[in-house]
């Protein structure tokens, strides 16, 4: 473990006593005797649908069948080889549309009892955690080659702990003050307890070769051409730094903040009952963020949350189990309806949406308005590439351009996570990119 | 509602459920809370002469599923260790409370004519129905030339039975075990000595699991383990085949049968009796969940009855027996395949993977481009070993369907490709 995650380790623990009044863990961890039970639900397939749904392809039946076993360490073993966050994804990937959803129970008559592949990750990931166990991986000898990784996030993370264990030496830029990406600022709280997203970090750290450089913000602090020179290949994994607006007038007022500030603010408080929010909170978007900034700011006690989404559940991107979380913690949830107007003086009173709806597939306002009353107002309409450096490298699409092998426009700058086009604002799909990234770069250094 | 009363060995029963003699029927309070419960008998657990036996502390291991479910147990107990005499009077009393239920005591002793005479008289003063001979305890016993020490010798086994016939005038019971080559010999030698009834099986012998911390045996005593006995549902088989053997063979056929071995519900009731049982001993089943699993017992075995139309427990008794054949007798002209039905299929690949690796590689695997697994049976492969139809998770999901081929039924000894065969 390194110093540094250690001395975050504590203060948070400390404040975590506060955030605990106001959230708990969404679904349980199993217990011993329950992770049994569930491990036997598994049937063990051959060449399971549910691993080629995961997108970092664990391979599912082999760790069940190893918690079966009772080898308990060797199941997170098999998680972490595929997955090194697979801590996190077990705790925040949407498991109903990826590996729980392919899960051949649901296929039989009246079957909609899928093994619950998260939970079971969990508890195989825990334990290791939880153990004193040295780090799993080694490494392979040191190449004498250095990459720089740029933002600490799943994508960056992921990609520095793979090619550190192929035996290069890993530097990491990170603009923050601590690594862990939006696994540390960016997922409601509720999902993410007991400080563990610096607790993985910390973990994956463990395996060595790696040193985390705080406060480098790319295009402020440093730059891609100076990375070049000092470093054999770059990696960037910066995500999604910049914010959608709303393009209305008065997005400028007091209480109009973005979701992911929210969420942040949230996250890094040790005692979230001092933080400023509204009474009455609308939230504007369809996505995750939206649900977790929702779901985050009823549980903290708001008086009243409305969701508004321009269209219709179908096509949120939260997940259907997303969405009846909100519903079940008191959400209020407004389809088809778009902000045409903010109101306020300083503070923001009220939005006026035009109601829409699909005609010939697209969408169209119907004329018919009515209005919301809030004290806040959060926007989750999406996220987009902000940093100004990446000039010289091909963007399409608001993302990064890149290659089958992960290279973007440039030879030896490689790419992932969400600021890329695969990105599908997934975590595991992040930490795939990363993965994929480092072992495209291994290959990609042996002939550079 | 169907008659589940039954006679064995000159004995009537309420039911065919008795508890075998272990700890669920070592003392009064035991047995009065089984008779509450329903059972329609006990065989006493087993009593020997005084001084009475000391055991030692951890008795008992566990075979688990990985799902920790219990398979089987295994034991180093010992008989009885409370003096003969507070047993045999705890007997008189619960045959006065309870007239209707049965009580068999158990015995054993040292190979000494006068030591089983004299015990089985003293047992059978006090009021049980019938004795039980046990020379089957694998563990202990047989370190003092009791138990399987007897049990494992024909003489002996015809011997004492002979002392025990020659010494009571009430039914005896012959307890045979199961750790031997040929349980024939057990039980003809049984029938010789004058046995009314023979009861099968005692336990196996075993050991049941390795502590590798302690590296020794379970349970371990004190650094150290021992060999057990191995009871439970994991040695129903066993027991089967043992039943069916003694009810099938001319040198034993005929001889009540009390079976023990693994019966934890109706359906294994039933099994047994198909197989010629004539009545049923339960322990470990009790052992697990308690006396109340009789109740499903008793409903569950008349609802079957009732279900084929059967009114006695002599409408089926038996009926398993005259299809329990030799290997040699089994038709070599019969074919099946295996049939999935792709409707119910979930597509786990279990049978492709099971036939693949160790079978015939008789399923195909295919993935459609919707990324639809399926999975099918090649008939020219399949030499109908039912393995994928045992592993399919989906009840009926694979069928072992026989193929029509007229042939005539075609024994191994008759065969043209025996090079033994007799044409
Ligand atoms: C703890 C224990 C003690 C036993 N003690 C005796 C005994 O004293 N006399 C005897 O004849 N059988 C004894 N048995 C064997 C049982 O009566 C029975 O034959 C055997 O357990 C198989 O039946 P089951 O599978 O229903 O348990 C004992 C079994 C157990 C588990
Ligand atoms: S019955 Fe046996 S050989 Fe036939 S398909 Fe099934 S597993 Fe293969």
């Amino acid at each position: 473990m390194t110093q540094h995650a250690n001395k975050e380790n504590n203060n948070i623990v400390s404040g975590h006593k506060c955030v605990s009044r106001f959230f708990e863990d969404l679904h349980k961890p199993l217990n011993d005797l329950a992770a049994i039970k569930e491990a036997d639900h598994c049937l063990y397939c051959y060449d399971a649908p549910c691993s080629q749904a995961c997108p970092t392809s664990i391979d599912i039946p082999t760790f069940i069948h190893q918690i079966r076993t009772g080898n308990i360490t060797g199941a997170a073993h098999t998680i972490l080889s595929e997955n090194i966050m697979g801590g996190t994804c077990a705790r925040v990937c949407p498991t109903e549309v990826l590996c729980e959803e392919a899960c051949v129970h649901n296929k039989r008559d009246n079957g909609d009892d899928p093994v619950k592949i998260g939970l079971l990750q969990r508890y195989a990931t825990d334990h290791l955690m939880l153990s004193n166990a040295p780090h799993p991986f080694t490494r392979a000898t040191e190449s004498g080659r250095h990459i720089a990784v740029i933002g600490a996030g799943p994508a960056g993370l992921s990609c520095a702990h793979r090619a550190a264990m192929l035996g290069h030496k890993v530097t990491i830029y990170e603009a923050k003050a601590k690594a862990g990406g939006l696994n540390e600022y960016g997922l409601a709280a509720y999902k993410m307890l007991d400080d563990f997203a610096a607790r993985e970090v910390a973990f994956l750290l463990g395996i060595g070769g790696m040193d985390v450089q705080y406060g480098k913000r790319l295009g402020r602090d440093i730059s891609l051409d100076k990375l070049r020179k000092d470093h054999d290949a770059l990696f960037i994994g910066i995500g999604l730094g910049g914010t959608n607006d709303l393009g209305l007038e008065g997005e400028d007022m007091t209480g109009v903040v973005n979701a992911i500030d929210f969420i942040e603010s949230i996250r890094q408080s040790d005692d979230p009952a001092t933080l400023e929010t509204g009474q009455n909170i609308l939230v504007i978007g369809g996505g995750n963020t939206a649900i977790d900034a929702a779901v985050q700011a009823k549980k903290l006690g708001a008086n009243s949350v409305t969701l508004a989404y321009r269209r219709g559940a179908e096509q949120m991107g939260a997940t259907g189990y997303e969405i009846d979380l909100a519903r079940k913690s008191g959400v209020v949830i407004q389809l088809w309806s778009k902000p045409v107007a903010l109101h306020g003086g300083d503070t923001i009173t009220s939005v006026t949406f035009e109601q829409t709806r699909l005609e010939g597939g697209k969408l169209v306002g119907t004329g018919e308005k009515y209005d919301i009353a809030c004290d806040m107002l959060l926007k989750a309409i999406g996220q987009k590439l902000k940093e100004p450096d990446l000039a010289d490298l091909a963007i399409k699409g608001g993302k990064l351009v890149i290659s089958s092998q992960y290279e973007t426009s440039i030879s030896g700058i490689f790419a992932g996570g969400d600021c890329i086009g695969s990105g599908q604002d997934l975590t595991v799909q992040a930490v795939e990119d990363g993965k994929q990234a480092a072992i495209a770069m291994d290959g990609w250094l042996k002939t550079n | 509602m169907a008659d589940l009363t039954c006679n064995i060995a000159g004995i009537d029963s309420i039911n065919p459920f008795w508890l075998a003699s272990a700890p669920p029927t070592d003392k009064y309070i035991n047995v009065v809370r089984a008779f509450k419960a329903g059972w329609g008998g006990v065989v006493w657990k087993t009593l020997g002469e005084d001084p009475p036996v000391i055991n030692v502390s951890s008795r008992y291991g566990a075979h688990y599923n990985d799902s920790r479910s219990i398979q089987g147990i295994n034991n180093i107990e010992l008989i009885s260790d409370r003096p003969l005499e507070v047993n045999l009077r705890e007997i008189e009393q619960v045959r006065r409370e309870w007239p209707d239920r049965v009580i068999i005591g158990s015995m054993m002793a040292t190979v000494d004519e006068s030591a089983w005479k004299d015990l089985a008289i003293k047992i059978a003063n006090s009021g049980v129905h019938g004795i039980e001979l046990n020379l089957g305890c694998p563990h202990g016993m047989c370190e003092r030339d009791m138990g399987s020490a007897i049990g494992q010798v024909p003489e002996m086994i015809e011997q004492t039975t002979r002392w025990v016939r020659e010494a009571v005038d009430i039914p005896v019971f012959t307890k045979l075990t199961p750790n031997i080559t040929d349980i024939l010999w057990s039980a003809a030698a049984a029938r010789a000595g004058g046995a009314h009834a023979v009861s099968l099986i005692n336990t196996v012998n075993s050991v049941i699991s390795v502590d590798l911390d302690a590296m020794a045996p379970t349970p371990v005593v004190d650094g150290k383990g021992s060999h057990g006995g191995y009871c439970g549902s994991a040695v129903k088989p066993i027991a089967l085949h043992m039943v069916a053997e003694i009810a099938r063979s001319a040198e034993t056929q005929g001889i009540d049968i009390s079976a023990i071995g693994g019966i934890g519900n109706w359906r294994d009731a039933a099994e047994f009796i198909s197989l010629g049982a004539n009545g049923l001993q339960v322990c470990t089943a009790a052992m697990l969940y308690g006396f109340r699993i009789v109740d499903d017992m008793i409903a569950g075995l008349s609802a079957f009855m009732d279900s084929k139309g059967y009114r006695t427990l002599d409408d089926f008794r038996g009926l398993a027996i005259k299809n329990t054949v030799n290997w040699n007798e089994l038709n070599m002209n019969f074919d099946s395949k295996a049939v999935i039905d792709q409707d119910a299929c979930i597509e786990c690949g279990r049978c492709h993977i099971a036939c693949e690796d160790t079978s015939h590689q008789a399923i195909a695997f295919k993935v459609a481009r919707d990324g639809k697994r399926s999975f099918t049976v090649i008939d020219e492969d399949c030499v109908g070993c039912n393995l994928c139809a045992l592993i399919c998770p989906v009840p009926d999901c694979i069928e072992m369907r026989p193929v029509k081929n007229d042939l005539p039924y075609l024994t191994w000894p008759e065969h043209p490709k025996n090079p033994l065969g007799e044409i």
